[in-house]
């Protein structure tokens, strides 16, 4: 149901729900996903991986391995370029190379359950996989260091001897990456003007993006030294930036087709197989495939951070937020950067508050390297903070609603770094929510409980192109790069096609490889409606541009005097000249001056960040712990939405994976550090059953600036739901949960506790 | 060498004689074998669903089914759902109320949806959310997909193009998509 609004343009095409152009390929089984593509003579590859959390190698033996019929190549980190251990541009991001090399094979050591230490290219997977058990690693066990705690401790086990600090110098090794502190005001003399403070510590547990569609990549090296690589990737441009670095091949040589991609969330923004893929080619002469099995995905790629968070608030007795003081531990996995600083920017993000003090820490553990999921680093951040300020409002018996509300943060709000908000829509999410047909129903009977909470993430903007092919029927094409994940494809489409005043089934979007398009980033950050929409706006304004100039020829006018409008081509000042379409134009081209091509890049300045507000009402077991969800609603603002199926489908699954994260979603690792739920089985995602309805409402608060208003919705939703649910647990059963997810037997205990103090204090009371 | 052995079995209506290894899953055989890449693999364990078909009208992870078992058995897969051009009503519900993002999933639902449809022409909301749990979706917190199996259950009890082998109208390629694209929205 979203909010009838179209910030003041009456737009054709815009806002309405054509079905995406892919949509046929995808119901049929055609649409080609990576793992979907062969090639004549293809070899399978596989990769050998660690069996231990923390070890050395101390040798590697492949000539059994190489032996073996079928077999035609095996690697090791040997057969890769040995890379600076220092941050360097990779493109569209610093990285550190010798850290991205060592993620996809090993150097001396093994820095987690599932490291890639080898990898084999066979004539059948079969045979492949039997080859590993073939090589000969030869390791030297050193203690795993699992947790944050664990790997801050003075004196504890060092993952990688190189690791440095800046607070503790150049001769101290570490496992702490990176400190960052971010403050404002005066943080004591803030809470001096509390009347009510709550302190909480959080743990979250490390959890994966879960896309259904494992790593896959062909990778062909052809004997003039050029490379193709056929992936499903979250970013073309940024494979081919990595594959360059990690494999010592010029940029220029490598060309990326994306495949259709099965799911990323941030996971499918890096590399694994891509670079073997190209290795394994290069040595046999072959095309090679390579595809993670899921116990793969698990072990090795993906996940987002664990984390420990303390988080103390403060507010007068009148309901006002005066102090906010966050200390966030991250996992980063087995290499600096996870998404702490991220966190800490975004924990407090959503209120204004006049004294923050936010200290982060950024720790390497033996666990896989993490990277991004859905607003990275803002889940974990968003479950502390609204919790305690749920709390704060309690304290203060406020409305929960009323209370974020009062604290919102609105235009000319600081950020958490500083300068202040734009037009953001914060507020009209919380209003949003308590006009909802859902909060204003009464949720009746035992055990059961409705919580809210909200959450915040940045966007991002970065560098799009795109291309607008005006062909001689009429019809045109929409090329850009960037991967189609969720349905963006028909929102170019339909932007291209409300410019240009085109039917939108006349319009065809198209991803291009690196070769056949401008530079295009990720699709991630939310950006792709944003800043690839933006550029495809610019595309078919400057196609529709040339086009005017061109009735103008036709007319013997200047083009100023050809006015566009509803699909027609009209004269400024009526004489007598016949009106034309785009359809009617697009035949005489040839004879006015040849094709036209619209075409546009940004370098997408001024995103628009984005807000959402969840509501969730709950039943507890109180004989299990087990907790169902009743009703969830979530309020988002979307800018401007495209299509406001695919923005409603962003919200439904970002609150999916969010509940999924809040209840179930885990790494469990042993006490050797080995990953114990390696399959889909035990790594519990929601399925339908466990999900009701998800509503959604969608506000449109325009960001300023962009043309047509769009802020992007990809992340935000998932943001807000652990915490919604807590705050709904706490309702249900009066226990306040700090520890993610709330499992069963999580919660189980938590509850017996409470009834054993309420039993001891009855007791005491007799 | 692992020897191969010869297999018959119905796909998709047609008779199909091929040769496999007896260790191979029926999803590879369908993959690297047939080159019928439209049944996905996400797990190999039979917990998503991504690679569901209808072996003699049951729905089945074709990751847990050896090749050589569907000998002499009727294999239906997403390739065969469409009758011709003409598109399922279950696809067609999927595509109008938008229930794919990526769509690696989306075969998975559909063969286990129409497994459902088969036998239960008038599910409730709670069948359907039984039926499709052995489904993984990661993108869309289901809502849209729970949404396009109702509707298509309604036009199956509506008597508007059950399945396969029947009651919708023959269209021509051009004029199902025409149909389907023209005037016609998301729900």
């Amino acid at each position: 149901m979203a909010a009838p609004t179209t910030n003041g343009h009456d737009y054709k095409v815009i806002g309405t729900r054509p079905i995406r152009h892919d949509g046929f390929d995808k119901v049929t089984g055609r649409a080609k996903y990576g793992a979907d593509y062969s090639f004549p003579g293809m070899l399978f590859g596989k990769v050998l991986r660690s069996p231990h959390a923390h070890a050395v190698i101390k040798s590697i033996k492949c000539d059994k391995a190489l032996a073996m019929p079928g077999v035609k190549a095996v690697v090791t980190a040997a057969d890769l370029p040995e890379l600076p251990d220092k941050m360097e541009s990779a493109g569209e991001a610093a990285i550190n190379l010798a850290h991205l090399s060592a993620t996809i094979l090993a150097r001396g050591k093994v820095l987690y359950d599932g490291h890639a230490v080898a990898a084999v290219a066979a004539t059948s997977p079969h045979i492949a996989e039997e080859a590993l058990r073939l090589i000969e690693v030869e390791y030297e066990a050193l203690p795993p260091v699992m947790s944050v705690e664990d790997a801050m401790k003075p004196g504890a086990t060092v993952l990688l001897p190189t690791l440095r600090n800046k607070e503790d110098g150049a001769d101290k090794e570490t496992n702490v990456a990176a400190h960052m502190q971010f403050k404002r005001g005066d943080i004591a003399e803030g809470f001096k003007h509390a009347d009510f403070v709550v302190e909480r510590k959080f743990k979250t547990a490390m959890v994966h993006q879960g896309y259904i569609e494992p790593h896959n990549a062909v990778g062909i090296y052809s004997a003039d030294g050029h490379a193709t690589i056929y992936c499903s990737t979250q970013g073309t441009f940024a494979v081919r930036s990595m594959c360059s670095a990690l494999l010592g091949i010029p940029e220029g040589k490598i060309k990326v087709v994306p495949a259709e991609i099965g799911g990323g969330f941030g996971g499918k923004l890096t590399v694994y197989l891509e670079p073997l893929s190209v290795l394994l080619s290069k040595i046999t002469g072959h095309p090679v495939k390579l595809v993670m099995t899921r116990s793969e995905v698990l072990r090795a790629s993906g996940p987002t951070s664990g984390s420990t968070i303390r988080c103390k608030m403060g507010a007068t007795k009148d309901g006002k937020l005066v102090a906010a003081e966050c200390w966030l531990a991250y996992e980063a996995g087995a290499f600096p950067g996870s998404p702490v600083g991220a966190g800490a920017m975004t924990i407090i993000a959503p209120y204004n508050i006049p004294n923050i003090l936010i200290d982060a820490y950024d720790v390497v553990v033996n666990r896989p390297k993490t990277v991004a999921y859905r607003a990275p680093g803002a889940t974990n951040a968003a479950m502390a903070s609204e919790t305690v300020i749920d709390e704060l409002a309690e304290k203060c018996s406020i409305d929960p609603l009323d209370f974020r509300l009062m604290n919102a943060s609105q235009e000319g709000t600081p950020q958490t770094v500083g300068p202040p908000f734009k037009r953001i829509g914060f507020v009209e999410t919380l209003e949003a929510i308590k006009n909802s047909a859902h909060y204003k129903s009464k949720l009746t009977g035992p055990n059961r409980g409705r919580g809210v909470a909200s959450g915040f993430w940045f966007n991002v903007g970065l560098q799009s192109s795109a291309t607008v092919n005006i062909h001689t029927d009429g019809t045109v094409s929409v090329v850009t790069g960037s991967v189609d994940i969720g349905g963006t494809r028909a929102a170019q489409a339909m932007i291209a096609a409300e410019v240009l005043g085109a039917d939108i089934n006349d319009v065809r979007p198209i991803v291009a490889d690196t070769d056949s398009i401008g530079h295009t980033d990720v699709t991630g950050g939310s950006r792709t409606a944003f800043a690839t929409g933006w550029a495809v706006y610019d595309a078919a304004n400057d196609a529709l541009r040339q086009l005017k100039e061109r009735v103008a020829k036709t007319w013997e006018k200047k083009p100023e005097e050809v006015a566009f409008a509803n699909g027609r081509f009209s004269p400024v000042s009526g004489n007598g000249v016949k009106p034309m379409t785009l359809k009617e134009l697009a035949p005489r081209l040839a004879r006015t001056g040849g094709p036209i091509i619209g075409r546009a890049t940004v370098n997408a300045r001024g995103v628009g960040p984005a807000f959402a507000t969840t509501l969730v009402d709950v039943e507890v077991d109180p004989d299990t712990g087990k907790v169902k969800i009743l009703r969830a609603t979530v309020a988002q603002d979307a800018g401007k939405a495209i299509h406001p199926s695919y923005v409603e489908g962003q919200m439904q699954g970002g609150t999916a994976q969010g509940i999924g994260w809040a209840l179930n979603e885990e790494y469990v690792y042993d006490e050797k550090g080995i990953l114990r739920n390696t399959g889909l089985l035990d790594y519990r995602m929601p399925t339908c059953l466990d999900l009701p309805e998800i509503e959604t409402i969608i506000v449109e608060v325009p960001t300023p600036g962009h043309p047509l208003g769009i802020r992007g919705v990809g992340e935000v939703p998932i943001v807000p739901p652990p915490a919604a649910v807590a705050n709904a647990i706490y309702r249900a059963t009066g226990v306040r949960m700090l520890e993610l997810p709330m499992s069963p037997p999580r919660l189980m205990k938590a509850m017996l506790k409470k009834r054993a103090a309420g039993d001891s204090q009855a007791a005491a009371a007799d | 060498m692992v020897k191969k052995v010869i297999v018959e079995a119905m796909i998709n209506g047609d008779p199909v004689e091929l040769l496999c290894e007896p260790r191979q899953s029926l999803l590879e055989v369908l993959r690297d074998e047939l080159d019928m890449t439209g049944s996905k693999e996400g797990c190999l364990t039979g917990d998503c669903g991504a690679c569901t078909v209808l072996v003699d009208g049951r729905p089945v992870c074709s990751c847990l089914m050896l090749g050589v078992e569907a000998a002499g058995k009727s294999v239906t897969t997403i390739e065969g759902l469409a009758t011709g051009a003409t598109l399922h009503i279950l696809q067609q519900k999927f595509l109008e109320h938008a229930s794919l993002q990526c769509g690696i999933c989306t075969p998975g639902f559909l063969m286990s949806a129409k497994a459902l449809l088969d036998h239960n022409p008038n599910p409730t909301e709670a069948d359907i959310r039984y039926a499709l749990a052995g489904n993984l979706c990661r993108c869309t917190g289901y809502d849209k997909i729970v949404k396009a199996v109702i509707d298509a259950a309604k036009h199956v009890a509506d008597g508007v193009g059950t399945s396969h082998h029947g009651k919708v109208p023959r269209k021509s390629t051009a004029e199902a998509t025409r149909d389907l694209l023209k005037g016609q929205e998301v729900k």
